[in-house]
């Protein structure tokens, strides 16, 4: 079995990741997985790239947390979260959240649980390059909304 | 003895990742921490002043209030922008 939570700088595979959430797992008739990668507008500007820092240690805690509460929520069967860092081009995977479940909603909901809890709770930061130059981004209120949505 | 740590823009705006800070009885809690940083000099004070900074205590979120003892990482940083 898997550690259901990386984070690393190099790129993940979908495919295997899938063939993991299902391998030897006949139980689970549904697996849901979510890709985030870079895009190359933002705010009105061409980003060229991003740049992910991250508060190793909570990072990884963070991730747990929010991995259990989703358990405890749904009936899920297996989950799997893999968030890069460093350097990235446009067009490259940032996150992964693949969940698998007996039945259909649990798996949906609980992995939009993780990525909404993962955006407002998850030590990462973001750095943009456009072509202005480098920058923060600051958080978003939709996100925070988005997260509340589960209370 | 408390380790303090810093991330993202704030680390960048105060030129420092992390420091040491020593525990009295007017430092016990992570209120009061920010307190004596902001005191350290005119650009810490001015962004410690920002409340939508975010604080954790030995990898865990917390408020203002939460207790500090001696051995504990303290961390600031801006609103987390992941996934």
């Amino acid at each position: 079995m898997t550690a259901e939570i990386s984070i690393q700088t190099q790129d993940f595979n979908l495919s295997d990741e899938v063939g993991l959430l299902e391998q030897d797992n006949l139980s689970d008739g549904a697996v849901v997985t979510f890709t985030g990668r870079v895009r190359n507008k933002n705010e009105g500007l061409d980003v060229k790239g991003l740049y992910l820092e991250h508060y190793p240690g909570m990072t990884e805690k963070s991730l747990a947390k929010i991995i259990a509460t989703a358990k405890e929520r749904w009936q899920i069967g297996r989950v799997r979260v893999i968030h890069r860092i460093g350097q990235l081009a446009l067009g490259e995977q940032i996150v992964f959240v693949g969940v698998t479940s007996m039945h259909r909603q649990d798996a949906f909901a609980a992995a939009e649980f993780i990525m909404d809890y993962l955006k407002v709770q998850a030590p990462f930061w973001k750095k943009e390059l456009t072509e202005l130059g480098e920058k923060w981004l600051d958080a978003r209120t939709t996100d925070t909304d988005k997260a509340q949505q589960w209370k | 003895m408390i380790k303090v740590v810093f991330f993202a823009a704030l680390r960048e705006q105060l030129g420092c990742d992390a420091l040491e800070l020593a525990l009295s009885d007017e430092i016990t809690n992570v209120a009061q921490v920010k307190a004596v940083l902001a005191a350290k000099g005119e650009n810490w004070q001015q962004l410690f002043a920002n409340s939508a900074l975010l604080s954790a205590v030995n990898h865990d979120m917390v408020n203002g209030e939460h207790p500090v003892k001696p051995g504990d990482e303290v961390a600031f940083f801006p609103p987390v922008t992941g996934g």
